[in-house]
């Protein structure tokens, strides 16, 4: 089995938000070649019928009581932004 | 000749301590010039605070002065990933995305270990955000084996092994998403326990791969990794997938079990790609077990050939969607010029993340992607399905499963790190575990010609760490494999 002729790197790049240099989409794309045609192995399964895992152990969901408790002072919570005015994190504009 | 205060293990030092044969600071010193001594050959540490841990090893000779010592862990220094969040210390994920960044809050295991008296201690190097099997993808730099410094010491956990066979730390902590502790512990001759999914709390771990990560101690014997195991693990509300359940006293426990137990080999694990002397190594582990008593059977775990396949496709699924925070928005590297939202979203993660994140950030987005999430994604997970079944089939036959740990002792810096594939796949005996959710130990069994450590890796029942544990010391009581230290 070979790899998928149809991998869009460009297209993936722009999915995942990773701005991407020619050397690396050159790079990317050989290695990324590779590792795809290893798991195309994965087609040969017979998976008919068979159930997906998403975790090894069922999860279910978990209930908390609503109670308040103290959250992080804002100070620490804005510890680490990169930009920050008046207790608020600074952007770029998202609307013109 | 005993040995020197910092390659003692925990029942040794906190006799001394005990006994007030030694302080904690004394203690604490100790670890913290053995660190000076080394650690520019090792670089097991992106960074350490001698200040704070004797601040924390004074506070803990005072509990104990007071009568109100904390137990077998007070005063030890444990070694931290720097993926587990310490309040107040640096936070990498050996990431220049993180650089600079500090834990506002402690993980669970953090708080774990300081409510037992331990001392979190350093910032262990890591390949960057727990992606690789070299400690080399690491924005500080590789981390080197102490067993032989021309040499990887496995990864991602490499800082974590490396600090405890090198004396740096008495025990450590790391995480394990595809082998990531158990591989480093055989290639750098420690205990390295991968806990049932489930049992430790993931709270305050940043998240590599959420349905196969856990938090686990790397440890010189396997009673120092029982010790540890007991501080860390239990149910936790911050972390929803954590179990509750009883815990049990591993180390009271390594005492009252004593086989003989139902061993499984399985072929699958002893194909192609076996290095012979880590199969001789293992096969001589096998033959004592059945010395023991042991009755070892053969099973068959017929899907192991594609559990990396697997695991590459759910894990780096997984990936780039918990990496989809780091954005440049809220926390972590901000690209100085950018045109907009979301073209500072795309120049922020290319400058912040290394090659590795980048391509499985890639690989995970292509798998999730509209119109192959089928044909991969989902594909994966019914394997997953199938793998699990392999293990919990053989479990109504055999108590654990022998295997070795990795395929090879530990190869040279650079040799794989041009062909991810290459990499991926010396993870080959260690993956089938997380995508199980098993626990999985890799415990010292001997030294290749070269003088390179062997591990052999047991695999257990969910939730059954106490037989693992003590099936794994049957074996280090009769060997001596784990005292051996690196000459440094």
């Amino acid at each position: 089995m070979s790899a998928p002729t149809d991998f869009n790197l460009d297209h993936v790049a722009a999915l995942a938000r990773l701005a991407l240099t020619p050397e690396e989409k050159a790079r990317y794309s050989s290695q990324l070649a590779d590792v795809l045609t290893y798991i195309a192995q994965l087609k040969e399964v017979d998976v008919r019928g068979v159930e997906p895992t998403a975790h090894a152990f069922p999860v279910v969901n978990v209930w908390a009581e609503d109670e308040p408790r103290a959250g992080l002072p804002v100070e620490q919570a804005l510890r680490n932004a990169p930009a920050q005015r008046e207790h608020m994190i600074v952007v770029p504009p998202v609307v013109e | 000749m005993a040995d020197t205060l910092f390659f003692q293990s925990i029942g040794e030092l906190s006799g001394a301590l005990a006994a007030r044969r030694i302080s904690a600071v004394e203690l604490a010193e100790a670890v913290i010039a053995r660190t000076r001594q080394v650690d520019g050959r090792v670089h097991a540490f992106n960074s350490f605070d001698p200040e704070d841990a004797l601040g924390r090893a004074r506070a803990s000779d005072e509990r104990r002065a007071a009568g109100g010592a904390r137990g077998p862990l007070e005063g030890i220094p444990v070694g931290m990933k720097d993926v587990i969040a310490v309040a107040g210390q640096p936070l990498t994920a050996s990431s220049k995305m993180l650089a600079g960044f500090v834990s506002p809050y402690d993980a669970t295991v953090t708080r774990k270990l300081q409510e037992a008296g331990a001392i979190p201690w350093g910032r262990l190097n890591l390949d960057e955000f727990a992606m690789g099997s070299s400690t080399e993808n690491s924005a500080t730099g590789p981390t080197r084996n102490p067993w032989d410094l021309t040499r990887v010491p496995g990864g991602s956990s490499g800082g974590s092994a490396a600090a405890v066979a090198a004396g740096e730390a008495i025990v450590s902590l790391g995480s394990d998403t595809g082998g990531s502790i158990r591989q480093p512990a055989a290639l750098c001759n420690l205990v390295g326990l991968k806990p049932t999914y489930g049992l430790v709390s993931r709270y305050g771990l940043i998240a590599f791969a959420s349905s196969l990560d856990q938090i686990g101690p790397f440890a010189r014997s396997v009673e120092d990794a029982a010790l540890v195991l007991g501080a860390i693990a239990g149910h936790d509300p911050l972390d929803s997938t954590s179990v509750a359940g009883e815990i049990p006293d591993y180390r009271a426990e390594l005492a009252r079990r004593r086989g003989p137990w139902r061993l499984g080999i399985a072929k699958e694990y002893f194909g192609a790609g076996l290095d012979p002397e880590v199969g001789a190594a293992v096969q001589l582990a096998i033959d004592h077990y059945r010395k023991l008593g042991c009755e070892i059977r053969e099973i068959s775990l017929p899907h192991t050939k594609y559990a990396v396949g697997v695991y590459y496709i759910i894990a780096t699924a997984e990936c780039s969607s918990n990496l989809a925070r780091y954005d440049g928005i809220r926390y972590g590297h901000r690209a100085a010029a950018a045109a907009g939202a979301v073209d500072l979203y795309g120049q922020s993660r290319a400058e912040g993340f290394g090659p590795e994140v980048k391509r499985r950030i890639i690989l995970g987005t292509y798998v999730l992607s509209s119109g192959y999430y089928d044909a991969y994604y989902l594909r994966a997970q019914k394997v997953r399905t199938l793998l699990r079944r392999d293990f919990l089939d053989a479990y109504r036959e055999v108590d654990a499963i022998l295997t070795p740990t990795s395929p090879t002792p530990a190869f040279t810096r650079g040799e794989k790190a041009a062909n991810p594939l290459a990499m991926y796949l010396s993870d080959i005996y260690t993956i089938g575990v997380n995508l199980a959710g098993l626990p999985g130990i890799s415990i010292p069994c001997g030294f290749s010609r070269g003088g390179l450590p062997i591990g052999l890796q047991l695999i257990g029942q969910p939730f059954r760490e106490a037989d693992l544990l003590a099936i794994a010391q049957a074996y280090e009581r009769d060997h001596d494999w784990h005292s051996r230290r690196p000459a440094l």
